[in-house]
């Protein structure tokens, strides 16, 4: 028994460095949910100032509208179509690297999702802010930037963390467009070695891992939040 | 002191849901005048207030600041806040700024000052008001009564031409009141001109050189303020002052 065990770990892990491939998914997963996560910060912070500004001056209508569909239509389909929409048919023709269509993808994902934190992080900002910095003479734009944006993302730092630990297992999709990240390499030992247990264990162990370890740096994290200023 | 016009309101008529909330005022501020409106609640004074620097908007009438008709489109209003400070029942300090920070900043990005000499003068009238040892503090280690001096001082540090209070003392608890009564008062020795939303009648007859009754959007009556106490004239103002009295 024992010996089998050990035997199926040589064979899984051991043989030909398969170890090596474990650890370079690894770390592209990590690449494409680090990048994915910057794309939808910056897609997610301007659909929600779009859409504040809109409904507090209702300007910016056309500019509006498509951060609406874009809103409906992201979050009205399975991230795995966009990510094939986006690398079999909008880059079919061109040839990109298949880490950065996974990039986009996600990124285009997370942003949707994104722009609902901020929003809600802009909303519990209280209206005696926006009057105050306007009462001083800052321009809408000025108190936005200065009072209520800085406010806004300490309150929904950690929804953000907690969006990048979602994003993470999400990215597990990327072996549909051929993407070797941590899944896919699991999968492709097991395509050399023809035994699931080993390789399937050890990938869901490492996400596991990556997970409390983020998790814990966001409790030390929220933990300085509450004690720095309020 | 009569004479020089600050702010000139002129029929001045404002809606909210098909309520009239503001019926045809006209009023006049002169520089270094501190004029008291008060009224019921529901009466309208705070948002004529909140008119006179466009928080909120007027439906009708003009309101020349400094001749300038601030109620046309074409005004940057931005430019005219800058002149006219405003102090809110809720301090709105901003809570992740020091107090030090919240006083330098309109200064520093709105008129260009350099931050030694906003941190300068925002240092000497936190002296004034008593507060200079909290500058770094944060605004929620700070009590209420502290926490509206902040307010006012920000305002003034902006060196505005009048200031604006809406009901300054009415989310204070009772023993802060005096504190921040005691600071307006000194601005207005300092020929501050001021308008100000309060129910303090003490502060309106002994600081006010002029006392305005509102009552459901109108402008009822207007006196000195020993007319306007011992004297009222109107049956509204009467049955006010009764009650309050």
């Amino acid at each position: 028994m024992f010996e089998e065990l050990k035997a199926q770990f040589v064979l899984n892990f051991i043989t030909d460095d398969r170890w090596m491939s474990l650890l370079w998914g690894l770390f592209v997963t990590l690449k494409i949910t680090f990048f994915a996560v910057i794309l939808g910060f910056v897609l997610g912070f301007s659909v929600a100032i779009v859409r504040n500004v809109y409904e507090n001056t209702k300007k910016l209508k056309i500019l509006n509208f498509i951060c609406n569909v874009y809103l409906t239509v992201i979050r009205g389909t399975p991230v795995v179509v966009q990510l094939l929409i986006i690398y079999f048919v909008i880059f079919s023709s061109i040839r990109i690297d298949k880490s950065i269509a996974a990039i986009l993808a996600f990124g285009i994902n997370s942003g949707a999702y994104q722009a609902e934190i901020f929003r809600s992080g802009i909303n519990s900002i209280p209206k005696g802010q926006m009057e105050a910095g306007r009462s001083l003479g800052f321009s809408y734009a000025q108190t936005m930037v200065n009072i209520i944006m800085p406010q806004a993302i300490k309150n929904v730092l950690p929804t953000l963390g907690n969006e990048f630990i979602v994003l993470m297992k999400e990215t597990s999709v990327a072996g549909y467009i051929a993407l070797e990240d941590l899944t896919k390499a699991g999968d492709i030992i097991r395509s050399r070695t023809y035994s699931a247990m080993m390789p399937f264990l050890a990938v869901a162990l490492l996400y596991l891992i990556m997970v409390m370890f983020f998790t814990y740096l966001l409790k030390l994290f929220e933990r300085r939040l509450a004690r720095s200023g309020r | 002191m009569a004479g020089d016009k600050l702010i000139e309101v002129k029929n001045l008529s404002k809606e909210f849901h098909g309520k009239e909330v503001l019926k045809n005022i006209s009023l006049n501020i002169n520089k270094g005048d501190v004029v008291c409106l008060i009224g019921p609640s529901g009466s309208g004074k705070s948002t004529f207030l909140r008119c006179l620097n466009k928080l909120e908007v007027a439906d009708s009438g003009e309101i020349l600041f400094e001749g300038v008709d601030i109620c046309k489109k074409d005004v940057n209003i931005d430019l005219h806040r800058q002149k006219m400070g405003m102090v809110f029942q809720q301090f709105n300090l901003f809570p992740h700024m020091t107090v030090l920070k919240n006083l330098i900043i309109a200064p520093m990005k709105l008129q260009g000052v350099d931050e030694e000499s906003a941190t300068e003068y925002a240092m000497s009238l936190l002296e004034k008001v008593g507060l200079a040892d909290r500058a770094n503090e944060y605004p929620s280690k700070l009590s209420g009564g502290q926490q509206q001096r902040v307010a006012i001082v920000r305002a003034l540090c902006m060196k505005p031409d009048v200031m604006l209070f809406d009901e300054p003392t009415s989310a204070l608890d009772p023993e802060m009141v005096g504190e921040v009564l005691s600071v307006m008062k000194d601005l207005a020795e300092q020929k501050m001109t001021m308008v100000v939303v309060t129910h303090e009648m003490g502060f309106a007859r002994e600081v006010a050189n002029r006392v305005v009754f509102l009552d459901s959007g109108e402008f009822v009556e207007e006196n000195a303020p020993e007319e306007f106490f011992t004297h009222p004239k109107n049956e509204r103002l009467k049955t006010f002052l009764s009650k309050v009295l």
